[in-house]
């Protein structure tokens, strides 16, 4: 499997404190990719990172080959990589359908004299935009919502949402920050059921989840994360009796 | 942000008495009044292009009037005997706009990244400073002629008519005022339509974004950094078209008319209106020009006839209810007269 | 050098107005999240009602400095109460409005207040009454006043109190849980609400007495002088790191001295193109500048990275 992602000795610290010391990880395409640890052990500022959020920081990631310029988060989401929020963060007074169509912005170059003007090319892209907008509703199973208030969407909806809006940036790599928290068994079944579509689309997937039934069953491989280390990096099957984990799971 | 299409049935009507505003006022309240609408038409413009920075993109920009300065000051001095310089208007107007927008772009690059009351505050002080070198650039060098203004502006003319001079249509005449009415309804128009075409654009849809969550839309692939100062250098270059109309129109400018109290009266135009919605927005703009004017008029005599004196300074009346006004329509409407059907409950964050 | 002193001396005086109004920006920013920009006027209302106050006592025959007192006590009790009465109309129904919401209210109660000292004081400037027995001092060829030495010594003495009162009481405490988190504050017993109202108090009465200052210094009162003292304040205390007290100060201060040596040396510094009637652009120039290069202010703390 060639590599899309690698992470080498990506080190992070708030102050005085080391938040991630020397991780270097390596995901390969299509992949279904778990980030797991306990609480405070690193994985969100493990995504900020990669996301560009955190653009001070030492190491180096290479996306795609290449080396990802992370100074900023709008050209990781050009580059290929599009994330949702551990607290969902959605355009709440814009509709379910404005939102997704917002993800469409780094691959569309309307500009101000087209929207103003609303040339040929601006209204054919524009129409692109919506038709893409409905389909990605349809395909994580909100259309019936396409013109409701975002922020009065159900929250298992607002969390589709958000999948549907990153994956309108057309990224190669999704990367959910705990997609399955607050949602009940029935939704977290249908959640499964989407990031396994999502990979079977060809898409690559990096999953942090506090639901380690759900991870175990859905990654093919694991890395866990503890007091900002990774300690292990194995297929469910063996990090699930790897004796680090289980101390750093039970230890704590 | 689609709306559904308006029946053409509302825009004739919308139309007709756009026309026909001036006649009517003019013949029943005299063209002191058709001026207060010329007013209103300027304000609307600062109005509109103010709620792209706040309404849209979501920043407090609280020296606005700044960029409208630029728009009167560069009219003034490429139209007017203080440099000899007599430029026509219709070169002037857009020339305005870029520049305005350049001194835009000039705000923003270095304090976009600021939080929204640091903007704030900044933005007041860049409007200051503006201010107080328009006082101030009279010496050593006469750039602004200081306080007193620069006074013998052209006129605006238009097809090589002076619109501050009547024109005879089969016998019925058309004031000066009624002219530059109908000159500013159109640029006004103008301004609507640019800003629901970006509202309803790509664009428009990044300001909206990041008003909402900037964060998440930097994760949806937003430049927000160049969204935003596209953002200020549309808002500053409608309000320097408007200066320029301003500066043709009063025949005269000085720093007085560009103080902080303007500022301010054009964010409670928006705000009052219903931020970041068009309708509203070209409705706080007339309400905040035509009623403050009204009770300019109306005071005094009314407080004749009911206590045969007048016992409160009008002027000063006027503000205290204006005041009042802004303090009860936010706890009552917190999100405006008329805000977007939708977000009735919440503007912005 | 004579120059250098003077104008400093003189901007010390200024500054330390400009802190002990900023300060009352700043604790209320640092409890609410909000400008409350009405703030200039409660120093403006401070100031006029304590010389209507010393008009009344001004033929009692009780000394100056007696008077002055009863009337800054007074003008302290006007301005506490408009400043709780403030929070509780304008600000207190839109804690959880949308951030414009406060704001514009913040405004409709500046020009309100405004236009009621205009009605009430007129529009005219009124002198004040020098009660502070006169005296001027020479140090170093330069000079400075009484009334000066009490400003500085005045703030100086209000700001450690405050500082004491915030770091070291109960009460203090309570401010700071408030400030941090008003939900948890209030789990741990702690009454918002009364913090929040305590806080404007606070604040108002530094306003009065800022304003009682301010219009000693210069002699005059006017219904429009809070408008730009507050502007100047606020800028202090964005410039010291609005939300903290020692920066209030120390912006205060600073912006105070800034302004003064810019206005003594603007003139030689550009050659004469620029004179002294700019300096008010310093202390925006000055903001800017600051807030560029470090957005939180001299003494903020640094805003987290968050997600």
């Amino acid at each position: 499997m060639s590599p899309l992602l690698e992470a080498r000795h990506v080190s992070k610290s708030f102050g005085g404190v080391q938040a991630l010391k020397e991780v270097s990880l390596t995901i390969g395409a299509g992949e279904i990719y778990g980030l797991i640890g306990p609480n405070g052990a690193g994985k969100t500022t493990f995504f900020n990172v990669l996301t560009g959020l955190y653009p001070r920081f030492a190491g180096e990631v290479r996306f795609a080959g290449e080396a990802l310029d992370l100074g900023s988060p709008h050209r990781v989401a050009q580059a290929g990589i599009a994330r949702t929020f551990q607290n969902i963060r959605l355009f709440g007074n814009m509709t379910a359908r404005e939102n997704v169509m917002v993800g469409r912005h780094p691959r569309t170059r309307a500009n101000v004299v087209g929207a103003v003007l609303r040339s040929r090319a601006t209204r054919d892209e524009e129409a692109a935009i919506r038709r893409r907008a409905d389909e990605l509703l349809r395909y994580v199973g909100i259309a019936h919502h396409a013109d409701a208030i975002a922020r009065h969407l159900p929250y298992g909806d607002q969390r589709r949402l958000e999948i549907a809006r990153a994956l309108a940036t057309e990224p190669k790599l999704l990367a959910l920050d705990e997609p399955a928290a607050g949602m009940n068994a029935t939704e977290t079944e249908a959640l499964k059921a989407l990031i396994e579509g999502l990979r079977a689309d060809g898409l690559t997937v990096l999953l942090i989840e506090h639901d380690v039934k759900l991870v175990m069953g859905l990654c093919d491989r694991v890395a866990v994360l503890d007091y900002g280390e990774k300690i292990a990096e194995d297929v469910p099957a063996v990090v699930r009796k790897d004796a680090k984990v289980i101390e750093a799971y039970l230890g704590g | 942000m689609s709306q559904p299409r308006k029946p053409w049935l509302g825009v004739t009507l919308v139309g007709i008495a756009l026309l026909l505003a001036p006649l009517v006022v003019g013949a029943s309240l005299g063209n002191a009044w058709v001026r207060v609408l010329d007013f209103a038409a300027l304000y609307i413009m600062l109005a509109l292009g103010l709620n792209i920075v706040v309404g849209f993109a979501g920043l407090l920009d609280l020296g606005y009037i700044a960029f409208y300065a630029v728009g009167a000051y560069l009219y003034a001095l490429l139209a007017s005997p203080h440099f000899g310089v007599h430029w026509p208007a219709w070169a002037i107007l857009p020339l305005g706009a870029a520049v305005a927008g350049l001194f835009g772009v000039l705000l923003g690059a270095p304090t976009l990244r600021l939080r929204g009351d640091y903007l704030a505050i900044v933005t007041l002080g860049f409007g200051e400073i503006i201010r107080i070198f328009l006082n101030n650039l009279n010496s050593p060098v006469n750039i602004t002629n200081g306080p007193k203004g620069i006074a013998g502006i052209d006129a605006i003319s238009v097809f090589g008519h002076r619109l501050s001079k009547s024109i005879d249509i089969g016998g019925f005449t058309v004031s000066g005022v009624m002219l530059y009415y109908y000159l500013f309804v159109v640029l006004a128009l103008g301004i609507v339509f640019v800003g629901i075409r970006l509202q309803d654009s790509r664009i428009g849809r990044a300001w909206v974004a990041i008003r909402e969550d900037e964060v998440a839309a930097k994760a949806c692939g937003i430049n927000t950094r160049n969204v935003k100062l596209l953002a200020f250098a549309m808002g500053a270059s409608f309000g320097g078209v408007a200066g320029g109309l301003f500066a043709g129109f009063q025949e005269f400018v000085s720093p007085e008319s560009f103080g902080l109290m303007e500022s301010i009266m054009v964010l409670c135009m928006v705000v009052l209106g219903g931020m970041g919605h068009i309708p509203g927005v070209i409705f706080g703009g007339l309400l905040l020009t035509v009623l403050p004017e009204a009770f300019r008029h109306g005071a005094g005599p009314a407080q004749q006839a009911l206590f045969g004196k007048v016992l409160l300074d009008p002027e000063a009346l006027r503000m205290l209810l204006f005041g009042l006004a802004l303090i009860a329509v936010m706890l009552y409407r917190p999100a405006g007269l008329w805000p977007e059907p939708r977000h009735r409950r919440e503007m912005g964050k | 050098m004579d120059i250098f002193l003077q104008q400093l001396i003189n901007g010390l005086t200024l500054g330390s107005i400009y802190a002990l109004v900023a300060l009352g920006y700043t604790m209320v920013y640092g409890i609410l999240g909000l400008i409350n920009f009405a703030h200039g006027e409660v120093v403006m209302i401070g100031a006029l009602s304590s010389l209507t106050f010393v008009r009344l006592l001004e033929n009692s025959g009780l000394p100056g400095t007696l008077v002055l007192l009863i009337g800054l006590l007074l003008a302290a009790l006007v301005c506490m109460t408009l400043g709780f009465a403030i929070e509780r109309v304008a600000y207190r129904p839109l804690r959880s409005a949308p951030r414009l919401a406060p704001l514009i209210t913040a405004i409709g109660v500046s020009i309100v207040l405004q236009q009621l000292a205009m009605l009430i004081w007129g529009r005219g400037y009124h002198s004040v009454p020098a009660l502070l027995p006169a005296g001027r001092h020479e140090f170093l060829g330069a000079s400075f006043t009484n009334v000066q030495v009490v400003i500085v010594v005045v703030a100086a003495l209000t700001m450690v109190g405050l500082t004491l009162l915030v770091n070291r009481t109960r009460l203090g405490r309570a401010m700071r849980a408030t400030a941090e988190n008003p939900a948890i504050a209030g789990l741990m017993g702690v009454d918002a609400d009364r913090i929040i109202s305590l806080t404007f108090v606070i604040g108002s009465a530094l306003a009065a007495l800022a304003g009682v200052l301010v219009s000693a210094n210069y002699g005059i009162a006017h219904y429009h002088m809070g408008f730009i003292l507050g502007l100047k304040a606020f800028t202090a205390a964005v410039l010291g790191g609005i939300g903290n007290l020692a920066g209030a100060m120390v912006g205060g201060v600073l912006l105070g001295v800034i302004e003064a040596l810019g206005a003594g040396y603007i003139g030689d510094l550009t050659g004469g193109v620029l004179g002294s009637h700019y300096q008010d652009v310093f202390a925006f120039f000055v903001l800017i500048v600051v807030l560029v290069f470090r957005p939180s202010g001299l003494m903020g703390e640094k805003v987290a990275e968050r997600a």
